[in-house]
């Protein structure tokens, strides 16, 4: 895991394996706190509070595959690595918020890495989720809803090229406005 | 460059709309990119973005992209299987992105299945 992109795909897909049906991503840049927070809430089928005790252990998993899950436990190190939190929050069948923290400026912070293609991975991969993502950058704000996006194409499915064409650009465009700093 | 807004969504719908009474929207192949912790910490997500950009370079619309979570072999990552209908499915080891381009042009869109970099044919059997 090189970049915190990277981590996000690699929660976002519990959220999936969890059979959420929204996704909200949510990058929060405050230069003046020296904050940067990440956010990955979604509607799935949740944990019961004592799975959640035991998934920062990585050695715990709820596959059969493998003895190890490893996904959690490195974001939170990658957030304590820059002086950052981490929280997980999960009620049943109501779904799971996964909140980090970093030192936005902190010399062992993660790059942002490539969020678009990600965000393009994960809309092409899963075009029956909606995903909801917000990036705030001190007083400028950029969001990209898939559910509004689909109220627009009607019956053209959303992974179809055109469309990811348009909303890599949305993206692309958004993000240049507000200049992220991560 | 002009900014995009809605308006451009809807050019784009009708412009789709227009394309696919013409086509058939058969879909022929389903490409699986593995995208576990292991496989995204080994470079998955290259792989994925150089298949995506062979799609669109191929003007190809009968193939179908999505993603799957660890099956087990995380030694082997990047995993990438590949489903032609009516064949059994192959699943590659150790893709990068000079590899799935290679996959994608000759197994994908020519069917010669690239036996070197092959693991196994056929389907995992998941507890």
């Amino acid at each position: 895991m090189l970049t915190l992109s990277d981590h996000i795909l690699d929660i976002t897909e519990n959220s999936i394996r969890a059979g959420a049906k929204l996704i909200e991503i949510s990058v929060d840049e405050d230069s003046e706190n020296n904050l940067l927070t990440i956010e990955i809430k979604d509607d799935g089928h949740g944990m019961d509070q004592n799975t959640v005790q035991k998934v920062l252990d990585p050695f715990y998993t709820t596959k059969t595959v493998r003895r190890i899950g490893l996904g959690l436990p490195l974001l939170k190190d990658a957030a304590e690595r820059s002086g950052g939190t981490f929280q997980i929050n999960s009620q049943e069948n109501q779904g799971t918020t996964v909140k980090a923290t970093f030192g936005l400026r902190h010399l062992d912070r993660q790059p942002l890495g490539a969020i678009i293609n990600i965000m393009v991975i994960l809309i092409i991969s899963n075009s029956d989720i909606d995903f909801f993502y917000k990036h705030r950058h001190n007083d400028r704000r950029f969001e990209m809803d898939t559910r509004e996006i689909r109220k627009e194409i009607e019956d053209v499915p959303i992974n179809h090229p055109q469309i990811i064409k348009y909303i890599r650009g949305t993206m692309e465009e958004g993000l240049r406005e507000i200049e992220p700093e991560a | 460059m002009a900014k995009l807004t809605i308006d451009d969504l809807k050019k784009i719908k009708e412009k789709v709309h227009n394309e696919m009474s013409l086509r058939d929207g058969d879909r022929r192949v389903k490409i699986t990119v593995h995208m576990g912790t292991c496989g995204i910490a080994s470079g998955a997500k290259e792989v994925m973005d150089t298949l995506l950009a062979e799609i669109d370079e191929a003007k190809v619309h009968d193939v179908v992209v999505t993603t799957s979570g660890c099956m087990g072999l995380c030694s082997r990552e990047p995993l990438v299987t590949v489903e032609i209908i009516n064949e059994p499915p192959i699943k590659y080891e150790y893709v990068n992105p000079n590899k799935i381009r290679q996959i994608f042009k000759r197994h994908v869109l020519a069917g010669e299945i690239q036996t070197p970099f092959v693991l196994a044919k056929g389907s995992e059997i998941t507890k």
